[in-house]
């Protein structure tokens, strides 16, 4: 008990020490531009696919799901507008930062750990060229900008798969779907929504990184490092949400 | 002679495991020391030691006249660049070609492209490579990955290079290459380095003297013809 709490709180120290130096790296020069250029390619772009696909059965399946209800109430007509609210508050951020939490989280965390173990990081370090600025304020970096963005996209897809959902048992044309999802949604639903992504893509690389960076050696240090990526950052990605939820509501 | 590498009284422990108790070497311009020792007897600790990948519990090491304990962030990675580290398994960069591999090293000295394709290709002739420039390292053998390191290594025109097993897991001809490779660089930029293998016929092809590690201090120093024909059974063991 003693020693898994003294273990619990060496890991926050690492991990917070790891934070800091983010911070400090990501603003002195050099700047990795070419490198953050890649990664975010890698980390935005190749997770697009993977993102639309999970979006639009998203938008289409809770659509379905939210008839019956609403129609118990009488109130098929609110299907867009509710669907829509639910998808840009909670779901296309949470949804979407948890798949990008097991591809690139994952990726980012066998990536860097194999890295570690075939000693390629204490190379680099060695040859005085700073591991650390090119691997992973890059890899952070790409992450926290390219979330949202993958996220507006998501929210975006999940709409027309609510619409495709509202045309297979009803009947709303395309201009008036629009009209009452732009009609319930307000700058307050969307903007709180898509700050948090920004964290939650800055949590999801952080972790993978962290893991990665500090692997234990051997071919198993790798698999733990990418396993407990996702673990730790999918965690992390339902607290900042939690928390998320709070301060909107304080404000 | 000038003295480039100076250890004196050096420990490390991880935990209760003693691997280095006490370590006094000093290795001149120009010097190639060949370290022999058991597998887990602390000799790659040892040279990581001396480029700060590793902190050591008790001594001083001196490098280039740099004390390392008090060298820190820039100044070290500054004094890192004169340092060769040949790892031990040869740690290219997975995910770059050989040309990008070559090429990192030089990254932060903001040289013109037509200097830093000239130094690629000399690094590459030195290894007899030129032709895999462009090949990914998983696409290359053992010895090609090890030549390669070997060339990553050597881009930077060290003072001082460290070899970590430099011809284990090759066939006697490559290590044999390898082994004169070692040799002609030493000779071509005159270079200090400390070799550490198992491979006794590299070490009596390179080795201008030659330690013996064992129980975390050196158990014997000497030439290679000293130490080969040493009295000492256990010594001896090491060449057979
Ligand atoms: N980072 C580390 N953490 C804990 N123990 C370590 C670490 N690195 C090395 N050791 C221990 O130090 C001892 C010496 O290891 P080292 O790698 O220097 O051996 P070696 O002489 O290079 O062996 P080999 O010939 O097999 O490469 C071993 O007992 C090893 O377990
Ligand atoms: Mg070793």
């Amino acid at each position: 008990m003693i020693s898994s709490l003294k273990i619990f709180f060496e890991e926050a120290g690492t991990l917070t020490h790891f934070t800091l130096r983010f911070f400090k790296e990501l603003f002195i020069p050099r700047y990795e531009f070419k490198e953050f250029i890649k990664q975010a390619y890698l980390i935005g772009y190749k997770s697009f696919p993977l993102i639309a696909v999970t979006g639009f059965i998203m938008g289409l399946v809770l659509t379905i799901q939210s008839r019956p209800t609403l129609m118990d109430f009488g109130a098929e007509s609110w299907l867009p507008a509710m669907v829509a609210v639910s998808i840009v508050r909670e779901i296309g951020p949470v949804i979407t930062a948890l798949i990008f939490a097991g591809k690139v989280g994952s990726g980012i965390g066998a990536e860097l750990a194999s890295m570690k173990v075939n000693e390629q990081i204490d190379a680099m370090e060695v040859a005085g060229n700073n591991p650390f600025k090119f691997l992973v304020v890059t890899r952070i970096a790409a992450a926290t900008l390219m979330l949202p963005i993958l996220v507006i996209v998501a929210d975006a897809i999940a709409l027309y798969g609510s619409y495709i959902g509202c045309n297979l048992q009803g009947d709303v044309s395309f201009p008036l779907f629009f009209l009452q999802v732009i009609e319930k949604l307000s700058f307050a639903d969307i903007f709180p929504a898509i700050i948090k992504t920004f964290f939650f893509g800055f949590a999801v690389a952080l972790i993978g990184c962290y893991k990665g960076y500090y692997a234990k050696n051997g071919t198993q240090g790798v698999g733990e490092a990418a396993n407990s990526a996702v673990v730790y950052s999918s965690l992390a990605v339902f607290i900042i949400d939690m928390m998320a939820v709070q301060i909107t509501n304080l404000l | 002679m000038e003295s480039v590498i100076e250890i004196a009284h050096l420990k490390k422990s991880f935990g209760s495991n003693e691997v280095l108790k006490d370590i006094n070497l000093k290795i001149e311009k120009g010097e190639n020391l060949v370290v022999f020792g058991k597998s887990g007897s602390g000799k790659s600790v040892l040279i990581k030691c001396l480029v700060g990948l590793i902190d050591p519990n008790g001594g001083e090491i001196t490098v280039l006249g740099k004390n390392l304990n008090e060298v820190k962030g820039k100044a070290l990675n500054e004094l890192r660049k004169k340092i060769g580290f040949l790892f031990q398994s040869g740690a290219l960069y997975d995910s770059m070609t050989v040309r990008e591999n070559l090429e990192f090293p030089l990254r932060d000295l903001s040289k013109p492209k037509e200097e830093t394709d000239a130094l690629v290709l000399e690094a590459l002739q030195n290894v007899g490579l030129e032709e895999a420039i462009d090949k990914m390292p998983s696409e290359l053998s053992g010895g090609m990955r090890k030549r390669i390191g070997l060339a990553r290594t050597l881009i930077l025109k060290p003072e001082i290079i460290l070899y970590d097993e430099p011809t284990t897991g090759l066939d006697p001809i490559t290590s044999k290459e390898i082994s004169e490779l070692i040799l002609a660089v030493q000779k071509k930029y005159n270079t200090a380095s400390i070799i550490i293998t198992h491979d006794v016929e590299c070490a009596r092809l390179t080795a201008n003297r030659m330690m013996i590690l064992k129980n975390g201090t050196a158990a014997a120093e000497g030439t290679f013809t000293e130490l080969s024909q040493s009295n000492d059974n256990e010594i001896r063991a090491y060449f057979q």
